[in-house]
């Protein structure tokens, strides 16, 4: 007789058995809300991951929330300059607990090409960062890739988040 | 119907120091001092867009065959001749028939300037000069004459230099918020901002 069989019939039938961590893992995996900061032409590739296409709801991660007080996840998308750097920032510091940050493309993981005067070289100049996506742009293959590893750290995470 | 760059050049006599190009790729180079009155007659004669109001840096001119400092082997692909002074200025300028959706001339006007002195706006003529003239002195230093207090466009308030200017660092980096809120990134840790793979997090 499986373990499961056991629960069911001697304590209430319906009832699954876990640890806290990994219920709470679980669930915030499964309901990522991003916030798309989207600069420059990755956009494009990101609406094109999001939509039914690639389909990033089955991940339960296509619920883009435009203020940050309610989003999990912030997603930037495209070169950061200088002068976007404080609203990024600030972007960022107004989100609640816990958040993650995921760098889409290759201006937000380094700056790219964009080696200059303007750019910033990395937003991890700015904010903390969980999962860079490299790419000129990402193909949506690689997105899925990132978020599924975002996916991953978030559920390891559990109960205490970051 | 003569043109407006025949007819400039007509009026203006000496101050046309020289002129180039031909149809849409007509360049006549004019005295700094009168611009401003062959902008304001520019625009009396139909010219009523300002395409775009840029500059040119010569600081690194090299005679033809001597190459470049950077790149010795390297020739330069025309003769250029010595420049006046180191900023050149260039506004483009348009006459566009809206009605019927057709260009009729396209003229720039050049000047050379003294020092980093430029001519009066061109605000009152064509007000997308505002943004123009903003952003030529935000990226070559280049003053116009009646806005002491002009601001930056393209980078922000605390940016030091002007970053197309010939002798500004290629790999020249300033510090990074342009504004601080209060909420700088000092507060930071460079181990709390980069963690490491498999570390503890901030």
């Amino acid at each position: 007789m499986r373990l499961m069989d056991v629960v069911d019939s001697e304590l209430l039938p319906g009832v699954i058995t876990t640890r806290i961590d990994d219920a709470v893992g679980w669930a915030r995996k499964y309901s990522i809300f991003t916030y798309p900061f989207v600069t420059a032409c990755c956009g494009m590739e990101f609406m094109s991951t999001a939509c039914s296409h690639y389909d990033l709801d089955r991940f339960g991660a296509a619920f883009p929330r435009f203020s940050p007080r309610q989003a999990d996840v912030l997603m930037v998308v495209g070169t950061i300059s200088h002068k976007m750097a404080p609203v990024l920032r600030r972007i960022y510091e107004q989100m609640a607990s816990p958040k993650w940050v995921v760098a889409f493309g290759v201006c937000t993981c380094t700056g790219g090409f964009y080696d200059n005067y303007a750019t910033v070289q990395g937003i991890d100049k700015i904010v903390p960062v969980d999962v860079y996506i490299p790419g000129c742009p990402p193909r949506p293959e690689a997105v899925l890739k990132g978020l599924m590893l975002l996916q991953e750290k978030i559920r390891k995470q559990g109960w205490k988040g970051q | 119907m003569s043109s407006v760059r025949e007819t400039l050049r007509a009026e203006l006599g000496a101050a046309v120091l020289s002129a180039r190009g031909e149809g849409l790729d007509s360049v006549l180079v004019l005295d700094a001092g009168a611009v401003p009155g062959a902008l304001a007659r520019a625009q009396a004669l139909g010219c009523n867009v300002l395409v775009d109001i840029t500059c040119v840096d010569h600081l690194r001119w090299v005679p033809a065959g001597r190459g470049t400092p950077s790149h010795p082997d390297r020739m330069p692909r025309w003769e250029l001749p010595k420049p006046p002074s180191r900023f050149k200025l260039v506004y483009r300028l348009m006459a566009l028939d809206a009605g019927q959706g057709a260009v009729r001339e396209r003229l720039a006007l050049e000047c050379w300037l003294e020092g980093d002195a430029g001519p009066a706006s061109a605000r009152s003529l064509w007000p997308n000069a505002d943004w123009l003239e903003r952003e030529v002195w935000d990226m070559f230093g280049v003053r116009f004459s009646d806005r002491p207090d002009i601001k930056r466009i393209l980078m922000y308030e605390e940016f030091v230099g002007h970053p197309l200017r010939k002798d500004y660092p290629i790999g020249k980096r300033q510090p990074l918020l342009g504004v601080d809120d209060g909420a700088a990134p000092a507060a930071l840790s460079d181990e709390e901002l980069r963690p490491s793979p498999g570390g503890k997090r901030p």
